[in-house]
């Protein structure tokens, strides 16, 4: 009897994973073997999609171009937008006047959905009229096409990420700061401890488990990056492929480009199963590691 | 008891005439992608039931973005509109191969007959030379001019490329954005380059092309990519990110001249400002007397759903939407050019569009490259902003257009 009403507490969810988690997913690994005649899977054609994607100009040049940016941001967003969040979490842990507007105010943009803030940013840095251009001007710095020059584009749109992102890692960190305790602090302080000591030998060891979260949320999040791209730059990672993300490539693969592209499903989900290796690999390795390194407080 | 019995006869035979007659109805759906014409189609489906009183049409609009995925996955489900509105040529072909549309033939749809050779081609599958698709409307690129501001400041649309660069020159002198285009959008960079380079190339570069006899590293190609570099001067600050929309609202708000575009635009520039004094003339011919070649392509079609259940009903309507009625309505309602014989068109300056066709390029890339993947219109759009910004070559550009594309397109491989 109690497993009948396991079965059937768990039943829903278990349909709905099935229908819309599992099988697209088995799916997608199936078509990554199939050649597809228009939008049909014609023939099994093995590890050919594969192939193509991983070794064959210019597929390839795309897959890796789209890889090493994604790593790009990656990087960015550990160094930029966590590493600024550390810092707010600790300046938000004192305690200041006025911290708690502030935290408000840090996380409220992470409230906003990407579409919004990738539009509102697409138009700030609008090379005529956009804010960035016009405030520059103001100071007689002449400004930029930020999203249409190859060197500032995927800059440009990291930053934005940060912008709106930045309150997310600052919340989980502080909360990681807050559950050292109080005593630890004081003792610390007692034996002559300052600010830069305590955060390196007290706070950030002991708060390891927070900083596990942001790292593979950053990792997961920086190799799935789509929407602000998608907004500001477009499907095709322009200009001349600069903002140009696994994320992306995938898409314009699997589902085409109504102005440029046909699709191709089989090179789509061999793509697709890729990513979901790497990031699911990736992920699992760097958790086994990080957890290794973590301490209960 | 007599009179009650003939009512109740009565009675009976309307229930039963309006039964049979609500048995014979039948409504099928119109896909599309463009929201926007919900008013015209509506009327134009007014139209059509008032000639097959048994049939009315349902108008459904999915977002333009996600309008491939949604079709493909309706028809991959056996689902979808009985007449789907379809994009032409590669966008097309690859649901003729997954066999979700029927094939049109004259005795289904005789009002085929009306449409020219090159129209029916965008409706076509290249394997079996079949049409899958009723083209709904041309569409013309060429250059659109601001007569206002070219009377302002005493000068002539250009009609060479010497006159293109010195009517720029002074146009700039006198603090007017020259061409409003910027390269902020993919696609619209694609028609800027067939704008500009379709009269340098001319025919016999394009005939030369599609028969094998060249590639894009040909010296023709290279030389008309390199004429786009002498343009970056005359367009807007920070071109490089300037979008499509700003470029229609640099040149609808006078602040540029002109603007290489598509007749697609004309109506809208109407509708947002209906003082503009525009004109539509045919790009910049390479000297004095040389053709100067508009670009011309198919927009799309209409295929019946083979999974229809009305598919009867669904051939009817596209029947009907080859005839001169339903193209007079696209040209009065939507502003397109219908490519349907015998329409009327009355407005001037579509009139003058419908006349440049004469001496049409097509749009190489869509027209001919946009079969398989990597598509020269994503390779073109892709390495067009590079060279632009001088980090590639004309030449670079042409060698990995050629090379993206010789992966499906045979005349191309080992060259």
């Amino acid at each position: 009897m109690r497993s009948l009403w396991i079965g059937l507490l768990l039943a829903p969810a278990v349909i709905v994973m099935t229908a819309f988690v599992l099988f697209p997913l088995l799916s997608a690994f199936r078509y990554a073997f199939y050649e597809f005649n228009g939008l049909k899977p014609s023939h099994f054609v093995g590890l050919a999609n594969f192939r193509q994607v991983l070794l064959e100009h210019p597929f390839s040049d795309n897959t890796y171009r789209a890889l090493w940016h994604n790593i790009i941001v990656f990087i960015a967003l550990m160094v930029f937008e966590n590493g600024t969040a550390f810092l707010i979490a600790f300046a938000l842990l004192k305690a200041l006047p006025g911290h708690r507007i502030h935290q408000v105010i840090i996380f409220l943009p992470v409230v906003l959905s990407a579409v919004i803030v990738g539009f509102l940013w697409k138009l700030f840095l609008h090379p005529l009229f956009g804010l960035v251009n016009n405030a520059l001007a103001l100071v007689h710095i002449s400004g930029r096409a930020w999203l249409g020059d190859e060197s500032t584009a995927l800059g440009s749109i990291i930053f934005a990420n940060i912008w709106s992102w930045i309150g997310f890692p600052t919340l989980v960190l502080l909360a990681g700061m807050q559950r050292v305790g109080k005593e630890l602090l004081e003792a610390a302080r007692l034996d002559g401890a300052g600010d830069f000591s305590l955060l390196t030998r007290i706070i950030w060891p002991l708060m390891a488990p927070s900083v596990t979260i942001v790292c593979v949320l950053t990792f997961i999040g920086s190799f799935n990056w789509f929407e602000l791209p998608y907004i500001m730059s477009g499907v095709d990672g322009s200009p001349g492929g600069s903002t140009d993300v696994l994320g992306l490539y995938f898409y314009r693969t699997a589902f085409g480009s109504e102005t440029s592209g046909i699709q191709n499903f089989g090179q789509g989900s061999a793509l697709a199963v890729l990513m979901f290796i790497a990031v699911a690999g990736t992920t699992a390795v760097a958790l086994r590691y990080l957890r290794r390194r973590e301490i209960e407080v | 008891m007599k009179k009650t019995a003939g009512l109740a006869i009565l009675g009976a035979t309307l229930i039963w005439g309006f039964a049979a007659g609500a048995a014979r109805a039948t409504t099928i759906s119109f896909w599309t992608w463009r929201q926007e014409d919900r008013a015209a189609y509506t009327e134009i489906f007014k139209d059509f039931t008032k000639l097959h009183p048994d049939i009315t049409v349902k108008f459904e609009a999915f977002p333009d973005e996600s309008y491939p995925t949604i079709v493909s996955t309706a028809l991959a489900g056996g689902r979808g509109g009985d007449v789907i509105h379809v994009h032409a040529y590669g966008w097309l072909e690859q649901f003729i191969k997954a066999g979700y549309f029927l094939k049109l033939d004259k005795t289904t749809v005789p009002s085929l007959g009306n449409l020219p050779s090159d129209a029916l081609l965008s409706g076509s599958y290249r394997a079996d030379g079949q049409v899958y698709a009723m083209p709904f409307a041309s569409q013309t690129l060429g250059l659109l001019i601001n007569k206002d501001v070219f009377a302002k400041a005493g000068l002539q649309p250009p009609k060479t490329w010497d006159e293109l660069l010195t009517v720029s020159k002074a146009l700039k002198e006198k603090r007017i954005t020259p061409l409003a285009n910027g390269l902020g959008t993919s696609w619209f960079n694609e028609m800027f380059v067939a704008v500009f380079t379709n009269p340098f190339l001319g025919p016999d570069f394009v005939h030369d092309l599609t028969t094998g006899k060249t590639t894009f590293k040909d010296p023709r190609y290279i030389a008309a990519l390199s004429k786009l570099l002498e343009l970056r001067s005359y367009m807007p600050d920070g071109y490089e990110g300037v979008d499509d929309e700003t470029s229609g609202q640099l040149f609808l708000s006078g602040r540029a001249a002109m603007l290489a575009d598509g007749s697609f635009d004309i109506a809208d520039f109407k509708t947002q400002n209906p003082q503009l004094n525009m004109d539509f003339i045919a790009p910049p011919a390479p000297k004095a007397g040389d053709p100067g070649y508009v670009t011309k392509f198919y927009d799309g079609g209409y295929a019946v759903n083979a999974a229809s259940p009305q598919k009867a009903a669904a051939l009817t309507l596209v029947n009907y939407m080859g005839t001169p009625a339903f193209g007079d309505k696209l040209v009065s309602l939507l502003g397109d050019i219908s490519p349907i014989k015998g329409v009327t068109i009355s407005d001037p300056l579509l009139a003058k569009v419908a006349a440049l066709n004469a001496t049409a390029m097509p749009q190489i890339d869509l027209v001919y490259f946009r079969f398989q993947s990597p598509t020269g219109s994503e390779l073109l759009q892709t390495n067009i902003t590079k060279m632009m910004a001088g980090s590639i070559t004309p030449a670079q550009l042409g060698a990995d257009v050629t090379a993206g594309v010789a992966k499906w397109y045979t005349p191309f491989q080992g060259k």
